[in-house]
C-alpha cells in the first residue's frame, strides 16, 4: 500500500539554511549539508530544498550545492528557487536533484508548466504556490512577496494540474513558521479538487497535527519548523501516523 | 565494465551517485559503439516513453543492445522508463516501441474513476520472496515509485515477477533470465536500494 510521504523542507538564501515566519522574519540555521545529513541518518521519505531568494535575486539555486547534498543522500530530492529554463532543470537533474519545483515563473508563464512535463515527463515537476488565508475561508495566491492580483488560488491549482504538473506543493504563508497548527479544511478542499499528489505545508504545530493533515487525501506534509525548532522528529510523526491508522513506512 | 547508458533525458546523476558510493567502476556511454566490453549494463530513464524510445530508434542503440544482451547475454536492468522500454510497445505520448525483451504493454496506470491518484508517487512495498536480486532485503519492504505508466505483461511464462499494490497488482519488477526491470528507484530507495543495485551488479 503507498504511504503517506513525511518530507522535510529546507529553505536556502543561497548558502545557508533558514527557517522563516509568515516568509517575513528569517532565521539562520547553518549549512545545508549539515541539516541534510541529519535528515538522512533519520530516513525521511523525501527531501525538499527552496532556495527562497533565487527568484528575487534572478539566479537559479546553486546546483553545486545540490551536487554535494546529492552525492550522499539516496532519497528523492525535490529543488526549487529561481528555475525558469528548460536548462535550469536539465543542470539540476544532471547534479542529482530528481524532482524540480516551479513556482515564480509558472504564474508569469504557466505554459512553462506544459513545456519543462513534455520535456521531462509530469513525474520530474512539481508546481509550488504559495497560499495567503485572508480569514472567512478566502484564499490567494501569494508571490514575490505579495497576493498576485486577479488569480483566483482554486482556479490556479485546478489549471496547474491541467497543464501536466505532476505533483502540487502547497504551502500556507499565513501560517508559515507559526507552529499554529495547520489549516486542515484548506488541505481537505486542495486534495478533493485535484487529482494529482498534493504535498502540503504551512503551520504544522507538532506531530499530531500532522497526522490529521494527513488524514485529508494529500499523499504528502511538508514539515519544517518543528522540525527546526521544537524535539519532535520524523519518527515521531510516524508513529503519530500511525496510531490513525495513517499507512507510513 | 559496468556500462551506464546515458540519453540524456533522466536524473542520471542519481544513479551515478549510487553507483560510486557502491564503489564501482563504470562508464557513462551516450554511443551504441561504447557498449562494447560491458559486463553489466544499466538502463535509466526518466522522461516518457515515446521521448526515450524515439531517442533509442534513432541513435543506433536498439541493434548495439540486442547484440549484446541478447547475443552476448550480459545482463541488464532497466529503471523505471528504462524497464518499460524492455516491452513491446509503449503507449505515452502515442505509441512507440520498445526493445521487445518482455512480451508486454506499457499502459497508464488505472485511475479507476479518478479515484487513485495519479502519478503514483512515493514509498509503496514490494513482494519479493524468493527473488534473488531482494537477497538480503526483507519481504515487502518499501521501494521509492515515481510515474504514470505501468507494464502489463501478456505472457508470464519464464518471467520472474514482484509486485506493489496501487489499485491493483503493479509490475515493480520484472525478470527474464539475465533481463532485469524495475519500475521503483533503487538509486532514491536508501538502504535497501542501494542493496538491490549491489546485488545486481554482484550475483548476477
Amino acid at each position: 500500500m503507498l504511504k503517506k510521504r513525511i518530507i522535510p523542507i529546507i529553505l536556502l538564501d543561497g548558502f545557508s539554511v533558514l527557517k522563516t515566519i509568515n516568509f517575513k522574519q528569517r532565521r539562520n540555521l547553518g549549512s545545508p549539508i549539515t541539516v541534510v545529513r541529519t535528515y538522512n541518518t533519520r530516513n525521511v521519505d523525501e527531501l525538499i530544498l527552496l532556495d527562497i531568494d533565487a527568484s528575487k535575486q534572478n539566479r537559479p539555486i546553486d546546483k553545486f550545492t545540490i551536487q554535494d547534498i546529492a552525492q550522499e543522500c539516496f532519497m528523492p530530492l525535490t529543488v526549487g528557487g529561481g528555475i525558469r529554463t528548460i536548462d535550469d532543470i536539465r543542470d539540476l537533474l544532471s547534479k542529482g536533484a530528481d524532482k524540480i519545483t516551479i513556482n515564480t515563473h509558472a504564474i508569469e508563464k504557466p505554459s512553462f508548466i506544459s513545456e519543462a512535463t513534455n520535456t521531462f515527463g509530469s513525474q520530474c515537476i512539481v508546481v509550488s504556490v504559495d497560499v495567503m488565508e485572508d480569514g472567512d475561508e478566502k484564499y490567494s495566491v501569494f508571490s514575490k512577496g505579495k497576493v498576485v492580483d486577479g488569480l483566483s488560488f482554486f482556479d490556479w491549482i485546478v489549471k496547474v494540474e491541467k497543464m501536466g504538473a505532476g505533483e502540487l506543493l502547497i504551502n500556507n504563508v499565513s501560517r508559515d513558521g507559526s507552529m499554529s497548527g495547520a489549516n486542515i479544511g484548506l488541505a481537505k478542499k486542495i486534495s478533493a479538487l485535484v487529482s494529482i499528489p498534493v504535498i502540503y505545508a504551512g503551520g504544522i504545530s507538532g506531530p499530531k497535527n500532522a497526522a490529521l493533515v494527513a488524514m485529508t487525501n494529500v499523499s504528502a506534509v511538508g514539515i519544517s519548523s518543528i522540525f527546526h525548532f521544537t524535539d519532535a522528529t520524523p519518527k515521531d510523526c510516524r508513529l503519530a501516523f500511525k496510531k490513525l491508522g495513517i499507512p507510513v513506512r | 565494465m559496468l556500462k551506464i547508458i546515458d540519453l540524456q533525458v533522466g536524473n542520471i546523476g542519481s544513479v551515478i551517485n549510487a553507483i560510486k558510493h557502491l564503489g564501482v567502476d563504470y562508464e557513462l556511454i551516450k554511443k551504441p559503439e561504447q557498449l562494447a566490453g560491458s559486463t553489466k549494463i544499466i538502463l535509466p530513464g526518466v522522461g516518457s516513453f515515446k521521448a526515450v524510445s524515439d531517442k533509442f530508434y534513432a541513435s543506433g542503440f536498439v541493434e548495439a543492445l540486442n547484440e549484446h544482451v541478447l547475443t552476448l547475454g550480459v545482463p541488464v536492468l532497466g529503471i523505471c522508463v528504462g524497464m518499460q522500454l524492455l516491452a513491446n510497445e509503449g503507449v505515452e505520448g502515442g505509441v512507440s516501441k520498445g526493445l521487445g525483451y518482455i512480451d508486454a504493454t506499457v499502459k497508464r496506470i488505472n485511475d479507476f474513476g479518478g479515484s487513485l491518484t495519479i502519478p503514483h508517487v512515493g514509498w509503496n512495498n514490494v513482494s519479493s520472496k524468493g527473488l534473488s536480486l531482494f537477497n538480503g532485503i526483507e519481504n515487502n519492504s518499501c521501494f521509492y515509485f515515481v510515474h504514470s505508466y505501468s507494464m502489463e505483461i501478456h505472457n508470464q511464462q519464464g518471467l520472474n515477477i514482484a509486485f506493489t499494490d496501487y489499485g491493483k497488482d503493479v509490475v515493480a519488477y520484472v525478470r527474464k533470465g539475465h533481463i532485469h526491470g524495475t519500475q521503483f528507484h533503487p538509486e532514491k530507495s536508501q538502504s535497501v536500494g542501494l542493496q538491490f543495485l549491489r546485488n545486481f551488479i554482484e550475483a548476477c
